[in-house]
Order: structure tokens, then sequence, then C-alpha cells
């Protein structure tokens, strides 16, 4: 079936099955950022935003995706290292294996909630799991991430 | 130093967090098959006939193998140096199937769906048999898990296929049961711990290929390329010089890839067809037929006198090793080389074990490694003595643990605490948590209840005398460096605090220094990364290396200038001597011309020590006694790994052990049903701490300075896991009176527990 | 793996209908649940373009389409003001914020789960389901009916004034629920709702009108009769046990919850 969409800021027409999921439709179209952590939802490695709203894409059919926008890493870069920066600072991306799906979330977290407290900040991110970091380091590096961004003004360089 | 003990971002950390594709499944060839395994449904069951017509006529696969197509030498896929510790109990495939999820075939196709579609279509006809499915049956039980004649162990580890046993041993020293006699309190208990999934993000899987000269080449999630080499060289009956193993980035793996357990099945795939091909486990997979820790059950005796003086410790453990022995006979050699040393008053100790087969999951290495299931019946056990003599379980670490100078009773690799901060790690914890105010406990009302437990540990730094550490060092013409590893980031850092080390030896940039790694066939050998041993071996391998490349850089330096070299000297930019200099970059440019002098160098480290590292950990917990809760409030954990190389990553190791332990206390269980299939068989069922889980985790560091150590550091990575099953144990005994022997402590078993408590009150 | 033959987006309910008469045939809600199974789908069947994931909100009711996201009804304000939180309550616990921006109320709702957070929490609501064919039923007697290729439309919620909280017990933050439950005060009565029991969530009868007047009750009658009715609920509520707890601690969590759910509407804090 054909599907329609924006892709990362770019129309693409691309050809998919009815039973194809978006992951491993990304996947096969280069998005490398987009992981599978779970075959049962549970993990939020595979995050990617659909129409500006972080989804899973392990639950998303391909062709869903038809007249929407998809997001993923490689179309947030220039965000991903400003961010990933502070993240980086902390040592918490440790494997990495987790960081894109975390990032996409925490992108959107940064456009769904007003200056999130640490408790509204770790309900929100709680479908990210990850195993190496033990979550402290993310948190401080949000934390320090969030307080720049207040520094630098409201709204700067936001996605 | 410039770069030791400074917070320096890990080299990879950009690629990472923006997302790069750098991992096996990222990097495989886009025409690879997709390789996938047929697993058994029976704990016990073999193979009689197999039939794969039907599954060769579906569009698209490219082959199919069962038992009849495969080498008949029996391997193990443990990730250990040669002579392995671990028995040569496996094929690639095996008409005996020996657990639920045992593999009875191999499938490769074009495409994932038409090797999914194989799989359905083989037909086989199993003969089963009784499993046996309980460790406390296995030894002696006439169901055998390994009755072949050709199983087989190159170590004497005591195993014997024969009674179940994969090993047996006893170390006695003093007359423990003379001693235990005389000790005014004793306890005698028996503690269970389960099997844990290390569930790391990145699940098992390997791609392999062959080059241009026909070698195959494996890319691997893993954390033993060298030994993958040899592993699969085995199995295959290939020579291992036939095989070049890759480790690009791994998305963890805490001891779960210290056991290759996807390599062999693309290996033999591409082996066959001459085609890339490659496996990548589902989580289904990875849990159940992956490497969990090895459920234990451990009967601890131990004395102490009136005075709050531990005098004797006897541990047995019975450790359950699954239907395959990888790391069994070592994995329980730390339930009691790591635990009866925290105490050094000891008189005498005894510490012996079996390790049995059984129709489960074979069990494998995960992070802590046995020391974590020991120390937390060890550290239970003496909370129990100190709940029987009435003393602050605090206290009596005080007056027991090592200290500098003391020694290490049953502890094989090292006499003496010869770097020891431990007392120090105890003070600031207490501090931090505010012990004295909070213990044992405070009734918050509405039925909350907060209690605070304690425990510490240890664990080793390499293994002694077996582990090697390599590096290999050369300057490249623009003088900069290339330091080639052989040891595996998983995430860790390693790479980064290696080059943090060599830029401190060598007076440069961080940036002037490239690292590379891992390939089997330029990379020094390396024994991996496992067994707490990079930092440590490989670290001093590569203050070596530095050491060796900088005298030949001065005698090359002084040659041009015409100097002695014993008058010259090397400050990292420049060779000088008195007024004449030569720049580091003229040196290389001149070895690259003319030149007969290599400026590169490789160096091995293998220690005869294995100095410790230790922790206190300190537990806050608040107890719901009507639903049975626990959440965990606040956890205080203080670490003496001699110098932090890191002191980032090092916080961040500790925070994700800690909250690997708080799953492991609290929530993580692997179990099975009653025909042996396991139950937690993904992240839906199996639950790992989620961020909303942990409550506050905070880690400090007191820092001992370890001689042998790169710049005083010793090991981190393994410490940091054992603690919280203890200390969280104390803490909802502390709160509630109630002491659970058996992990995890879940809601239920907290909640039924009280109301038993309280009906043996009134009653 | 789920196996889809066709999918059609529906140009409308009729089409809708039409296309799930057969049983092989699926209407899609969330996906969540249904691409963890092994099904063989001929036909998928797509609401998504006929604008049904708007909650709207009138004088006298809310009106949820099947395809809203559990998300959207977490952070309604107009449904979270009134249920006093009790809507976010019992959403926020469910996996994550990605995971509830995929689930959908229909899909839960229809699937009629036994672990529903979802179906426990409407439930304790003056709450119906709209169905293309079947019309308006209660919650409570659409939750006892046997699936059928009905397609639910809307979510309905009256606007009764109510008092209401919402309580779960879970083994971690974010897994599925041990217990569920939920209580309400309407029309000065209190009921009880008890799901993952871990069949399906039920509302419990109340025939010796123990909750009856609640409202009107003094605190320490309330308390009284919070008490009794939970030790009634303990008795009255089957329960079983599965993997994530036995049928005995379920039956104490109903105890214990049903306790706490009536002293929290019963404005008595929720705690004890």
């Amino acid at each position: 079936m054909k599907v329609d969409f924006w892709l990362n800021g770019v129309r693409r027409s691309e050809e998919a099955q009815p039973d194809t999921l978006l992951l491993d439709f990304l996947r096969s179209r280069g998005c490398y950022s987009v992981k599978r952590g779970c075959e049962t939802a549970n993990c939020g490695l595979c995050t990617v935003l659909l129409d500006g709203k972080p989804v899973l894409s392990c639950s998303v059919l391909a062709v869903r995706a038809d007249g929407k926008k998809v997001v993923t890493l490689e179309g947030l870069q220039k965000e991903a290292e400003e961010f990933g920066a502070f993240l980086a600072d902390e040592g918490a991306e440790q494997c990495g294996f987790c960081n894109p799906g975390f990032v996409m979330n925490v992108l959107a977290m940064m456009k769904e909630l007003e200056d999130p407290t640490e408790e509204e900040i770790q309900e929100y991110l709680a479908g990210n799991l990850c195993r190496c970091s033990g979550f402290a380091g993310q948190t401080r590096g949000i934390l320090n991430y969030l307080r720049y961004k207040k520094s630098q003004g409201k709204g700067a360089s936001k996605a | 130093m410039t770069y030791v003990n400074k917070p320096v971002r890990k080299t990879d950390a950009m690629a990472l967090v923006t997302g790069k594709g750098v991992y096996v499944d990222d990097l495989a060839p886009r025409d690879c098959l997709i390789v996938k395994v047929l697993r058994s449904p029976y704990a016990n069951a073999w193979v009689e006939e197999i039939h794969t017509e039907k599954a060769l006529a579906v569009a698209g696969v490219v082959c199919v193998f069962t038992y009849k197509d495969v080498p008949q030498n029996r391997f193990t896929l443990a990730g250990q140096t040669y002579p392995e510790f671990s028995p040569y109990d496996r094929l690639i495939l095996d008409p005996h199937l020996r657990f639920v999820g045992d593999a009875v075939a191999i499938v490769a196709g074009e495409t994932e769906a038409a090797a999914d579609q194989a799989l359905k279509r083989i037909r086989v006809k199993y003969r089963v048999e009784e499993p046996l499915l309980d460790m406390r049956r296995a030894k002696d039980n006439p169901v055998l898990v390994h009755p072949e004649e050709d199983w087989e162990i190159r170590v004497s580890v005591g195993g014997d296929n024969r009674r179940n046993l994969c090993s047996t041993g006893c170390e006695e020293w003093g007359d423990v049961d003379k001693v235990l006699k005389e000790c005014r309190y004793t306890v005698d208990r028996t503690y269970h711990t389960k099997a844990n999934s290390q569930a790391m993000m990145e699940t098992f899987r390997t791609c392999c290929y062959l080059d241009h000269a026909g070698r195959l080449n494996v890319l691997s999630s893993t954390q033993i390329p060298f030994h993958v080499r040899r592993i699969v060289g085995r199995a295959l009956g290939i020579p291992a010089s036939k095989v070049r193993v890759i480790k690009p980035r791994i998305g963890g793996g805490f001891g779960a890839k210290q056991t290759a357990v996807s390599d062999v099945y693309p290996a033999f795939v591409t082996w066959k067809t001459g085609r890339p091909s490659k496996i990548v486990y589902s989580r289904y997979e990875s849990q159940i037929c992956g490497s969990p820790r090895h459920e234990m059950e451990i009967r601890v005796r131990a004395g102490m006198d009136e005075h709050g003086i531990v005098k004797a410790l006897d541990v047995y453990t019975l450790s359950n090793a699954g239907a395959y022995g990888e790391h069994g006979a070592t994995t329980v050699g730390l339930t009691g080389h790591k635990a009866i040393p925290l105490y050094r008053h000891t008189e005498a100790y005894r510490f012996s074990y079996d390790v049995v087969y059984t129709n489960l999951q074979g069990a494998g290495a995960f992070r802590g490694y046995g020391a974590t299931q020991g120390i937390y019946a060890v550290e239970t056990a003496v909370n129990e003595l100190a709940a029987q003599i009435g003393m602050d379980p605090v206290k009596i670490r005080e007056l027991n643990m090592p200290l500098e100078g003391s020694p290490l009773h049953g502890y094989l690799d090292s006499e003496m605490a010869d770097s020891c901060a431990l007392d120090q790690c105890m003070a600031r914890a207490k501090e931090m948590m505010d012990w004295d105010a909070k213990y044992p406990r405070r009734d918050m009302g509405s039925g909350k209840i907060r209690g605070v437990g304690v425990a510490m540990a240890m664990q080793g730094s390499s293994i002694a005398g077996v582990d090697v550490g390599g590096a290999d060092l050369k300057l490249n013409e623009e003088g900069t460096y290339t330091l080639t590893l052989g040891c595996t980031d998983m995430g860790t850092g390693c790479d980064t605090i290696l080059a943090q080390m060599a830029a401190d030896c060598l007076d440069t940039k961080m940036e002037n220094i490239t690292v590379f790694g891992v390939d089997t066939d330029t990379s020094p050998y390396d024994s991996g990364s496992y067994a707490s041993s990079t930092t440590y071996a490989t670290g001093n391998a590569v203050m070596r290396a530095c050491e060796a490349l900088r005298e030949k850089i001065l005698e090359f330096g002084a040659g041009m200038l015409e100097a002695d070299p014993e008058e010259a000297d090397f400050d990292g930019e420049y060779v000088t001597c008195g007024e004449k200099k030569v720049s580091l970059s003229e040196i290389a440019f001149a070895a690259t011309c003319g030149n007969n002098k290599e400026l590169r160098v490789t160096r091995n480290y293998s220690s005869p020590i294995s100095p410790p590292p230790y922790m206190v950990g300190m537990a806050e917990v608040e107890v719901d006694t009507q639903t049975g809760s626990v959440k965990v409030l606040d956890y205080v954990g203080v670490v003496d790994c001699g110098t932090p190389i890191n002191p980032n990553l090092a916080r961040v190791q500790t925070e994700g052990g800690i909250v690997q332990g708080i799953g492991m206390a609290l929530f993580e269980d692997v179990r099975y049903s009653a025909r042996g299939a396991v139950m937690e068989n993904s992240l839906m069922q199996y639950k790992i701490p989620s961020r909303l889980d942990i409550g506050k985790v905070r880690v400090e560091f007191r820092s001992s300075y370890e001689k042998t150590g790169p710049f005083g550091a010793k090991s981190i990575g393994e410490l940091v896991i054992d603690t919280p099953s203890p200390a969280i144990t104390n803490a909802v005994y502390n709160a509630v009176g109630v002491q659970f022997r058996e992990l995890p402590i879940t809601p239920e078993k907290v909640a039924m527990a009280i109301l038993e408590k309280e009906a043996g009150e009134k009653g | 793996m789920l196996k889809i033959r066709n999918y059609v987006k529906a140009a409308d309910l009729a089409e809708a209908y039409e296309l799930n008469q057969k049983k092989t045939a699926c209407v899609l809600g969330g996906m969540v649940w249904l691409k963890m199974g092994n099904r063989s789908v001929s036909t998928a069947i797509d609401l998504s373009g006929l604008g049904l994931d708007t909650i709207r909100e009138t004088e006298e009711e809310f009106v949820i389409g099947c395809m809203t996201p559990l998300r959207a009804l977490e952070t309604d304000e107009g449904l979270n003001a009134f249920t006093g939180g009790a809507m976010r309550e019992s959403l926020r616990h469910i996996v994550g914020v990605q995971f509830r921006n995929c689930a959908t109320v229909g899909g839960s709702i229809f699937g009629r789960y036994g672990f529903s957070d979802v179906l426990t929490m409407f439930l304790t609501l003056d709450s119906y389901v709209e169905m293309y064919r079947g019309g308006r039923i209660p919650m409570e007697e659409f939750a006892s009916m046997k699936r059928d290729r009905d397609i639910l439309v809307n979510v309905i919620v009256r606007k009764r004034p109510l008092v209401c909280a919402y309580f779960s017990q879970r083994n971690t933050a974010t897994d599925f629920p041990v217990l569920t439950c939920g209580a309400s005060l309407m029309d000065g009565n209190a009921r009880v709702v008890i799901g993952a029991r871990p069949s399906r969530a039920m509302a419990v009868q109340d025939p010796g009108g123990i909750l009856t007047g609640f409202g009107e009750m003094t605190g320490e009658q309330k308390e009284k009769a919070a008490e009794a009715f939970a030790e009634y609920a303990f008795s009255a509520v089957a329960v079983n046990g599965n993997m994530r707890a036995s049928g005995e601690y379920r039956a104490l969590l109903v105890k214990v919850l049903t306790k706490r759910a009536l002293r929290a509407v019963g404005g008595m804090g929720n705690e004890g």
C-alpha cells in the first residue's frame, strides 16, 4: 500500500505492507536511531513523533502514518546535540541504546510541559527504560538542560 | 594529572545521544540472511524425527539445519580464558533438548517472514522425558541432564555429569564447628536468591560474513571477542585463525554477553552458505534462552561473641546451573570468596558448594557473578545476629570490617586489605543517611513505617593470575597516537578512561589519542571486559605501553639531536637536551622515512593479586503495612574503588548497579512453569526498575590508593550491585520486624508475612 | 507476529460495520495489544479518519470518541475537574506517555480486559458506551456482555455530580495492576468497583445497604460503614491468583483498597 507522509520534514511516498510496523518501516528507510528493545510496548526505545506526539513506533502500523508527519532523531539532530551534551556531561548516556527513544521523549516533554517539576519529569519519562544508568544521571542532565533553556529565555531554539 | 580523576565526557557520547547507527544491526550488510532458531517446547526431550522438506520449500528459505548437519565437538559458550572452567557440554544443535527454549533447528531466509514461515513448517517428533526442574533434587538424581559420553571438563572443578554436578568443592580454615560452638550467638539460616535477567536494552545479536580471503568475520554484540574467536572456531570445527571477531558499540552487557549466546548460529549459516547472515534475538529469546544469574540457595552458619565480634562463618552454596554449565564453577566461588573476608576477626571458616544441572535455562554471568548472592546471604545472616545480640548493625560492621592492613580471611587473591577505606565509607554513609536518627524505624502513621538497613560489600579487580589486559600504542606521523585495545567498552566508558590514562601518561591532549577496538585481527589480546578487570588490568597495560613508548620516543628524539638519551628529556611535546630540542611531530615524521626503529609498543598486564574495591550501602524504605508495598525512599552508596579515573562514569556505574540491585531485591524474578517454561518471558512480565520505582539514589566516594592499580585505581563495575539486596532486606526487617530470606521481597510476601506475624503475636 | 492481509481506512461507520461482520476482520484501536498477538487479520479496519478522537463536553455529559488516546483522557481538564483527578490517577500508571498516546479508550473498553484500569474507572462513573448498532448501553451491562461484531463509537460519561477516587496496587509503578478499586459518591450513595481481580472489573453490589446514605453520615458512621463494606467486599468479591499475585493477597487488597477508596470519597483523607 502507498503511504504518503513527511519523514523528518521531507515529503515521501513509499510502499508498505498492511502489517508493516512503523518501527521496521523507518529502519528500512535508514532511520537507524529507531531501536527495538522489546516486543511488548514496554521499553520506549522506538519512540518517534507522530504529528508531534511521542508514540511507540512498534505499535503503529506504517500505513497509519499516511498523511502524517513522522519525526525521528535523524530529524532532530541539532536538538539532540543540545540536550545530549547535558546527558554526556553526566556520563549518563552509557551504552546509548536507549538514548534515541529517551531523547525523543525528553524533547516531546519540553514541548508539552511548561517548567516541569522533577516529579512530572519522572512521570513523563517513566515509559523510557534504561538498564545502565540507574536514571539519576539522566535526571541531573535534564535538570541542567532545563536550567540552561530557562537562562536562554523561553522557547529559544525549540524544535 | 590533567585527565585522570576528572569527569571527562565519553568519546562516543555525541554519536550515542544523537542516535547514530553504530550497533550490530545498524552495521549489518543489507543483504544479510535472517537466521532464526526453532526452540524446544519441552524441558527434556529427544528429537526422534525431524523433517525439513516443507520448511525448505518456503519461498525465500535458503537453508534449514538440524543436529544431523553440525560438527560433533562439544564446547562451552562461556567467555573464559582457555582452558575454561566450564564444561564442554554443548553442540550447535543436539538431538537431546535440555530446556524449554533449547535449539532444535536453524533456519536462514532472505526475509524474516520467510524464516518465520519455515520455522512453522519443520516437523519434529519428540520423545519427551521427565525433566529435572528442582535444583534441590538434582545431585545424584536418576534423571541426567548430560548423560552423554563425550561430556568433558578440562579443569578439575569437581564436575561429574553422571551425578548432575557441574562443580563441587570445599575449602576450610580452622575448626569452624568448634569455634561456632564456642560462640555465644549463632544463626543457621538458608537464603534463596532467584535467577535474574540482565535485560540489557540491546538483546543478543551477531552478524557474520566472509571476507576476500574466505575468512569468517563475526560482528558481534559481545564482551569477549577473543573468546568468541576460539569458541566459534571450535564449534564449527575450523581453525580459530579463520575467524575474525569485531565488536562495535554494544547496547549493554552486564555479563550476559560474557557468554557467546548468539554467535554460533549465524556463524554456521555463513560458513555453510557463504552468505552474510545475522541473528537478532527477540526479547522473548533473550529472556528464555539467554544467560541469567544463577539461582542459589545459600546456607550460612555464623557465630558471634558477646562483644559483637564475628568469629566463624560456614557457607554452603547450592547453585543452579540450568541445562548448560557456563560460568557455573566460577560464579559459585565468589559466593564465599567475596563474602567471608568481609569479617576480619574470623578464627575459622568453611566454604563448600555444589553446582548442579537442571532442565532449566542455562545460567551465566551477571554483574556481581556470585558475589551478589553470597554477600546477600552473609550480610543478612550478620544482620540477623545483630538483631539477636541487640546491637546496631552498623556498629557490628564497624567492629568487624576489613581495615587497611588487616587480613582477608577466605580471600584467595590477596592476603591483606592493602588499600581499604571501608571504614570511611561506613562513616560517610552513616552521615548521609542520618542513620542514628533513623535507625531502626519511624512510624509515619496511617500504616506506613519507615526503616533503614545496611550492608557492605567487596569484589575483586580482575581474576588474579588469569586475566590479561592488552594495549597497543603507536605514534602516528603527525604526532598523534593510536591506542588499540582488546577490552570491550559496553557503554561503561572504558575506551574513554583508558584514553584519559594514556593522555596523562603521555603528557598530551586526549584529542591526540585515537582509541580503536575491538578487532581480533588487530587488537592486542585481552581477556575481555568482565570480572571487573578492565580499569585495573587493561589500565595497567596502557600505562606500561605509554611508559615504553615514551622511552622509544625519547631515544629516537635523542638520536635526532645526537644526544645521549640519558641526558635527554621528553615532556610530551618536545625531546630536549640542553638547548637543543625536537618536536614530537618532527620525530613522528622522521620515523616514517628511512627508519628501522618502531615507534609502537604492545604491552600486557596480568596481576598476581586482585585488590578488592569496597562499598557500603544503606537503604531507607517505607513499608505500607496494609498492602505490603515497599518503597525505597533513599539509597546511599559510598564506594572505595581506589582512584575514580572518571568520577562521572564511576558515579553512573554505581547508580546503575544500585538500581539493578533494587530490582533484584524487590521484584525481578525469573520463574518457571510446572513444565519448565520461563514465565517472565518479556519486559511486560519481567519488570526491571523504571525511574518511578527507585527513590533517591545518592553516591559518594571515599578513595583508598591501590599501589598496584593504574593511578591508584581498583575496579567498580560489579561491586555496586551487591549491597541493595541485603540492605533492603535489613531495612524491611527494621521497619516491620519481618525477616525475609528469599528474594525478591514482593508486596504480597510482605503483606502476608505481616499478617502472619500479627496473628502469631495475638495467638 | 500479527498478520494483516488488507487495511481499510473506513470512510464511515456503515462501511466499518459492514467490513467488521467477517469473523477474521478486526477494528484497530491503538494497536498496543493487537500487535503482540499472533492473529491473522483478513481486514484491519481503521476508524482514525472519522473524527472520533475527541472529547466533547456538553451540559449533561462527556462524549468521548472511541479513538481518543488514553493520554488525552488523562490530561483532559474537564474530565479531571469532574472526577477530582481520579481520571488521571487511573491512567498515569499505564506503562508510559508514548504507550498512552497510542492506546485508545475504545480499544481498552471494547476489549473488556481483566487488568483494565480504564474499565474500572468508567464503571465508577455513570457511564455508557454508544455502539453503532446497539445504541447506548450502560457500562456495567456492556462490561458483562460477550464480544460481538458491533462497533464501539463513543464512551459517554453523564455529569451526575459525584465525588470519586481511584486506587490501584501494582508490583512496580508502571506494571499491570494487581488490583484496582474505584469508588464514587453519587446522590448521597457510595459505590465501589473492583478490577484486575484478575478477571473483569465489577461493581460491588450492596445488598445490605451498608453504603446507603453514605454522604450524609457522620465521620464516625462513615468510618464504620467503610470498615463494614470493606469486610463485606472482602468476602463477596471473587478474586483469583495469577502470575502477579495470589487470590489470597488480592482478597486482602480488596479490603484495604475498598476502605481507602471509601474514606477518600467520604472526605476522610485517603489513608488508613
